[in-house]
């Protein structure tokens, strides 16, 4: 999913980086987003909701709309889509609305 | 209408189309801007000064055709990329359009592609002649296109064969 | 506590045109930006930009920035100082703006603020809306022009204002189809130039249509779309199916007003404008008077009255702390500027609105 070839812009990646999610080990570069690094692996579903439990992802994938909201290396809510990813990240689906008071 | 469609009609097309003598001459510019936005790099994109000075910056272009020499400088600089050249001196049967072609792959020189309208259907067979890349066109290349005279005021854009 | 001359909040088009111009008068400006590069929305837009030559037309937005970085750097650099991966939380009753700098408590007191915190997307009520794959153009842009990932294999795109003609165009160029451009309103809403472009690559631009339903499992897989009669009410037996799995949102912009409606400035509800806009005078100083807004804030507009916002708002906030060098000479050149870019037929919602914002009295 990610673009080698591009009319205008000349993509540099950073350097490869892996992180984890559900289980997978997901490869990215250093500089995308965890929202990005997860869509170029092809997971769009980043949440459920609470009541109905019905597929999220993002929408405004610039830390507006708090449609992204995962549980990153235990901390809750984190916006991923403008969370750089790092080696060795725990993203993970997040249950409920998170508990900002206990630690992970 | 062109608002609702996003395609010039034939009466528009008519309007900027140059007078047959001109065409005769050599290659020619012409402009498809129809819309008074506030827009005018291309005023100060013609080195013999054939894009007529705005008064306002809403006016549409006019080129003057006598003028004009067809070097196609102007196509790069329109942000619309609304200008194209065109040559009806090329050969007997065939003309040519240069216009500007922002995806990649490009196309190779020689190629055999399809020329399409304002409306993406497909208008005629033609053939590469010439793809423009340099750093001073600011990643907006210029193809020159061969292609049945009679097309000239219709093909403005291309498919590869095999698909896009 | 930091005390800046003047504290700008965002680093886009209007933010950076401040900061410059301020710079310019020899006042100190701290500019702060929530991402952790300068330059807003202009980062995204690949293609060239309109507007007047003085105003970067036919320079690619992604070029902007950059330029007014360098002229910061060249006329300030001991004035200029940007805060990334910095964003304002709050600006309370006592002057004091908290900013969270990466989990570090910021706090500063400004003597002016300039507001230019641009704009958000609006959403549109659709049964199926909060399926992964419904994306608002920015999340589109985003995805493509700054990370190189394509956002989808086929988009549906809902708008054909500027945004909704350009993003389909960027789509293209990333190599992703474009099934169709639907609109509820009957006409194009964007510059026709833009319409042509897409439509010369094929894609259909659908007026008077509108998304009846997305649907899928986990993931967008396609969408109802169905066309509007002239009372926007969808006609009956009219659905269309399309498969894609993006459906792109560019059904328009709301300005980010929320520092405003904290510091207490008088806001009016402006349709033109884009919703609840600040008053302001031709000074672009709000009720309050050491703060001042430019750009999408102040209303919808284009990145090039953006700009030009920016410099006035940026000369009269360094202007009133006395670096008051040349301001009527300046001001009349970027006033004449901003009535040069609103004169036409596409300028007239705008003035229309600010002639309402202002109670009548036809400003620009």
């Amino acid at each position: 999913m990610r673009i080698e070839d591009h009319p205008i812009i000349n993509f540099k990646r950073g350097k490869p980086v892996t992180f984890y999610f559900d289980g997978q080990t997901i490869a990215a570069y250093e500089g995308e987003t965890i929202a990005a690094a997860l869509h170029a692996a092809g997971v769009r579903v980043l949440s459920y909701s609470h009541n109905r439990k019905r597929p999220r992802g993002f929408f405004c994938a610039i830390g507006n709309c708090s449609s992204c909201l995962m549980k990153v290396n235990g901390a809750y809510n984190v916006r991923i889509c403008v969370t750089p990813v790092r080696e060795g990240d725990r993203v993970e689906i997040q249950e409920g609305r998170g508990d900002i008071i206990a630690k992970a | 209408m062109l608002e609702k469609t996003g395609v010039p009609d034939s009466e528009q097309i008519k309007k900027i189309t140059p007078p047959e003598e001109r065409l005769k001459k050599g290659p020619v510019a012409v402009v498809e801007c129809f819309q008074n936005i506030p827009c005018d790099p291309c005023q100060y994109a013609c080195r013999q000064g054939a894009i007529e000075e705005f008064e306002d910056i809403n006016d549409l272009p006019v080129i003057d055709h006598e003028l004009c020499s067809g070097c196609g400088l102007c196509i790069s600089e329109c942000p619309g990329l609304a200008i194209f050249v065109i040559d009806a001196t090329y050969s007997e049967e065939e003309g040519l359009v240069k216009m500007p072609y922002e995806y990649v792959p490009l196309p190779e020189k020689d190629e055999e592609v399809t020329g399409v309208d304002t409306e993406g259907r497909s208008v005629c067979g033609a053939r590469v002649i010439r793809v423009q890349n340099t750093k001073a066109l600011d990643r907006t290349p210029v193809i020159t296109l061969a292609v049945p005279k009679q097309h000239l005021m219709r093909v403005r854009s291309f498919v590869r064969k095999g698909g896009e | 506590m930091l005390k800046p001359e003047i504290a700008i909040v965002g680093g886009g088009p209007a933010g950076l045109s401040a900061a410059l111009s301020a710079v310019r008068q020899g006042a100190e400006v701290m500019l702060m930006d929530r991402d952790p590069a300068l330059g807003g929305q202009l980062v995204k837009q690949t293609h060239m930009f309109f507007g007047s030559k003085k105003e970067y037309a036919a320079v690619r937005g992604i070029d902007i920035p950059g330029q007014l970085l360098a002229a910061l750097e060249e006329e300030g650099a001991d004035r200029f100082k940007p805060y990334t991966s910095t964003t304002v939380l709050g600006y309370y009753e006592d002057g004091v703006i908290l900013a969270d700098k990466e989990e570090q408590a910021l706090l500063i007191e400004p003597q002016k603020v300039i507001v230019a915190t641009g704009a958000a997307e609006k959403m549109l009520p659709f049964p199926g809306n909060d399926l992964p794959g419904v994306y608002g153009a920015g999340a589109v842009q985003t995805l493509m022009n700054v990370y190189g990932i394509k956002p989808g294999s086929r988009v549906l795109m809902v708008g054909a204002g500027n945004i909704g003609l350009i993003v389909s165009y960027q789509l293209m160029q990333a190599g992703v189809e474009v099934a169709a451009i639907i609109e509820g309103a009957p006409r194009i809403g964007g510059y026709l130039v833009h319409a042509t472009k897409v439509r010369r690559a094929g894609i259909p631009i659908l007026t008077s249509h509108t998304i009846k339903e997305a649907y899928g499992k986990e993931s967008v897989e396609g969408a109802l779309i169905c066309n509007l009669d002239e009372n926007w009410c969808a006609v009956p037996g009219s659905e269309q199916d399309m498969p894609v799995d993006v459906i792109c949102l560019a059904v328009g912009l709301i300005p980010q007003t929320e520092l405003l409606w904290q510091a207490g400035c008088e806001q009016k509800y402006i349709p033109e404008l884009g919703g609840y806009v600040p008053r302001r005078n031709e000074k672009m100083q709000t009720s309050l008077p050491h703060i001042y807004v430019a750009g999408d804030v102040a209303c919808i507009e284009e990145a090039g009255s953006a700009m030009v916002e920016g410099k006035i708002a940026g000369l009269f906030a360094a202007a009133e702390l006395g670096y008051d060098e040349k301001v009527e000479e300046r001001y009349k050149s970027y006033i004449h500027e901003l009535e040069e870019l609103r004169a036409g037929p596409t300028g007239a919602k705008i003035r229309q609105g600010l002639s309402r914002l202002n109670g009548g009295a036809e400003i620009c």
